[in-house]
């Protein structure tokens, strides 16, 4: 399936930018589920300053906001054609080892709730069929609704909170799988709804590493595993690593945001 | 850049009046100078029979001499927990720590086969971590240690080197017998206290210098500069521009940050002078901005970049790690140096060089009790009044026991600490350190030293400053001798051959 994609992020400063720096993780990668047929970022009122990759082997872009710009609009667009793995991104591994994905982050420190979630993991016959029937269960503790969590939200906020989006789901279900010793992580990306071409944000899946089958990735808030509708942009132990933008702004003043998200056939 | 100096308040003990009696040593210390109480060691024969011939009275006027002229200098060191002596000068010591060409060589060597193994083990973590898969260390040693950096995974630095300044402390406790006590692989501070004591020397008895022949370390702030140049990343076209990054005058090792710049005719800069240009890293200068090349950083790892670590550090320069990364920088010491000079990895030193050079450890380890596990532990709560106890991550001297120093309840609450995160904890036996002679009112008394040897790391080779800084504890019997508690410092001879 080919996607187009057009996700742009304006950043509106209600006093002149002295400095600021945004650090983008909005390059896709070719991979066995995706191949970047076409991809171009353009940014007005900053620069690209440099292109590298990241120690999980995402490729980041840095800008600078020009000095005294009142605006910075940041768009990625292109056409990635999708495979449908069934979710299996499989043995394919980075610079990070897999014990970096059993650790404990920031955003993702289990607590007793997340422990008892995770307690089905431990043995299981059948780990696939238990993550499955997790991430079924993480969704009906944390039905998807937006507005209820922030960023910053941890894994036990969102679990205790009862509501929460894509990055909440992620969490807690990459919390859970740590607990039980499997290494996992979180990925950024687009999702294509079938039924709409304007999307309400970009999206976030977690993935799972079994020995049998390599990285598996369950999209929580959606009950599926990814398939061709789904574009991996970065990946990381938690949002932090993989978020889109993130981004710091030296002096005073205020800053609001607008993203703007099409993926369409 | 302006070239900054202290008015220091002066704490130093003066030295009123001398006699040349030399204080007995108790027999069970290796004495640097003396064997028995009347045979002089053959590298401080010269000095002595110098020694011997000098007025009474002269030397303790040179004692104030020294003082003078670092009050001048303003060679400063703040003193954490002391607020009435934020600021002091170093006790120095006019007697000089003299080591021999031969125990010299024998040392360097062991010091650069180690700092070998230190790079290619960091080279190694952060990349195919071929020692953990062989299961030489706990994986949990490096995937749990705090100053383990994930953002350094898959990448090596411009030139491969990881410590380009290492400041190994090293101890003595027989003819033979050296030990390392931490391999300080950050950002070892000091340096200026060896070079000024070798000027304060040099200017107090020129007369000793044509005598006696001393390896020099005037050398070190050019050796310093080359070093550093010869890590400038590919990017860098034509001479390198190195710049000195300090947290600003408020940290205690200010004075020495501004003190190598100026030597070494490098910028001194604080995270707000610099920015992201061009995809360098650059300074405001009154011509704008220019890039910089080689940065020597003297920030912690946590605050050196804020978009990548700690988001509220005002000290850091933002983006620097995607500068880096880049290929377009050079940081010295590389971030996440700290994974090979924790207490916790020092216990492995021995494997960790054997593994990496394939020869046995040329220095010696100080057997070390890794109190996260079990039956160490044990072992260091049975024994804890024979032991100094410290904190993995810890420095400075701060946060440690000396078994044999402690109280009783001072025993028990370090105890109850040790028990409540034993992991956090590593314990050594107290070693038998030698003794140096300093002066005191009654002329010259042995006391404990350690020394911290500076090297130089570049892909051109590991250069040795010979000598280094010698530190000594003031306290008579005390082994504690880091400047922060109350520790002195004096000139370290390496003789010619």
């Amino acid at each position: 399936m080919d996607l187009h994609i057009s996700h742009k992020t304006s950043y509106a400063y209600d006093q002149p930018v002295s400095y600021a720096l945004q650090r983008l993780h909005l390059r896709p990668q070719s991979n066995a589920m995706q191949t970047v047929l076409d991809w171009n970022i353009t940014v007005d009122g900053g620069v690209v300053e440099l292109t590298c990759n990241d120690h999980h082997g995402n490729i980041i872009d840095l800008v600078n906001t020009f000095r005294g710009a009142s605006e910075l609009v940041v768009t990625a667009e292109g056409t990635v054609r999708t495979n449908d793995c069934a979710g299996v991104f499989g043995k394919v591994y980075g610079s990070a080892p897999l014990w970096h994905f059993v650790q404990g982050t920031a955003l993702t420190q289990p607590n007793k709730d997340i422990r008892a979630l995770a307690k089905p993991l431990k043995g299981a016959s059948d780990p696939l069929g238990a993550l499955h029937a997790m991430s079924a269960s993480i969704l009906s503790a944390v039905p998807y609704a937006t507005g209820q969590t922030y960023t910053e939200t941890t894994a036990e906020q969102a679990l205790a909170g009862g509501a929460g989006v894509c990055q909440d789901h992620a969490h807690i279900m990459i919390s859970a799988a740590r607990v039980a010793g499997m290494p996992a992580r979180y990925v950024s990306g687009y999702l294509m709804l079938d039924d709409r071409i304007d999307q309400d944000a970009s999206h976030a899946w977690a993935e799972v590493h079994l020995p049998s089958l390599g990285w598996v990735g369950f999209d929580v808030s959606n009950g599926i595993s990814p398939d061709e509708r789904y574009v991996r942009l970065a990946i990381g132990t938690e949002a932090r690593d993989a978020a889109p933008i993130q981004g710091l702004r030296m002096g005073p003043g205020d800053e609001s945001l607008i993203v703007t998200l099409q993926v369409q056939q | 850049m302006t070239f900054r100096r202290f008015l220091p308040v002066l704490i130093a003990e003066p030295v009123e009046s001398v006699n040349f009696s030399i204080m007995n040593t108790k027999p069970d210390h290796f004495d640097e100078m003396r064997v028995g109480d009347t045979e002089v060691r053959p590298p401080y024969a010269s000095y002595k029979t110098w020694f011997d011939d000098q007025e009474p009275g002269r030397l303790a006027r040179k004692s104030k001499e020294a003082e003078a002229f670092f009050r001048r200098t303003g060679i400063t060191f703040n003193v954490y927990g002391q607020v009435a002596a934020e600021e002091r000068l170093i006790p120095f010591d006019l007697v000089p720590r003299i080591i021999a060409s031969r125990e010299w060589t024998k040392l360097s060597k062991g010091i650069e086969q180690r700092v070998r193994a230190i790079n290619a083990f960091l080279h190694d973590i952060y990349n195919r971590q071929e020692i953990l898969r062989a299961g030489r260390i706990p994986i949990d040693l490096i995937a749990k240690n705090a100053a383990f950096l994930p953002q350094m995974m898959g990448f090596s630095p411009p030139g491969g080197v990881y410590t380009h300044i290492v400041g190994t402390d090293i101890v003595r406790t027989g003819e033979d017998d050296f030990f390392v006590l931490e391999d300080n692989a950050r950002t070892p501070s000091g340096v200026s206290y060896m070079l000024e004591n070798r000027e304060t020397m040099l200017q107090m008895f020129p007369e000793l210098f044509s005598r006696i022949k001393v390896q020099p370390v005037s050398d070190y702030p050019k050796n310093l500069r080359r070093s550093l140049a010869a890590c400038a990343p590919k990017s860098c076209n034509g001479k390198p521009v190195i710049a000195v990054l300090t947290p600003g005058i408020f940290n205690s090792a200010y004075y020495e940050h501004s003190f190598l710049a100026d030597q070494m005719g490098a910028e001194l800069v604080e995270g707000h002078d610099l920015r992201v240009v061009d995809g360098h890293i650059a300074m405001r200068t009154t011509q704008g901005y220019k890039q910089i090349d080689v940065l020597y950083r003297r920030v912690d790892d946590e605050y050196l970049d804020p978009l990548t670590f700690n988001p509220n550090s005002m000290l850091g320069v933002p983006g620097i790690m995607d500068v880096y990364r880049a290929g377009n920088i050079t940081i010295a010491n590389a971030p996440g140096t700290g994974v090979a000079d924790d207490k916790a990895i020092y216990s492995y030193m021995p494997d960790i060089v054997e593994f990496y050079t394939g020869e046995k450890a040329i220095l010696k380890n100080v057997e070390t009790f890794r109190c996260g596990e079990p039956d160490s532990l044990k072992y260091v709560l049975d024994n804890l009044a024979d032991l100094v106890v410290k904190e993995v991550h810890g420095s400075g001297g701060y946060g440690m026991l000396v078994g044999p120093a402690a109280s009783k309840k001072e025993l028990s609450d370090f105890a109850d600490k040790l028990s409540a995160r034993p992991g956090n904890y590593i314990a050594q036996p107290t070693l038998s350190l030698s003794t140096v002679p300093i002066m005191v009112k009654k002329g010259l008394a042995p006391r404990h030293v350690d020394l911290r040897p500076y090297v130089l790391v570049s892909p051109d080779g590991i250069n040795i400053t010979p000598g280094g800084l010698t530190r000594v504890a003031l306290t008579e019997g005390s082994l504690v001798v880091n400047s922060s508690q109350g520790g002195g410092t004096k000139d370290t001879w390496v003789l010619e051959d």
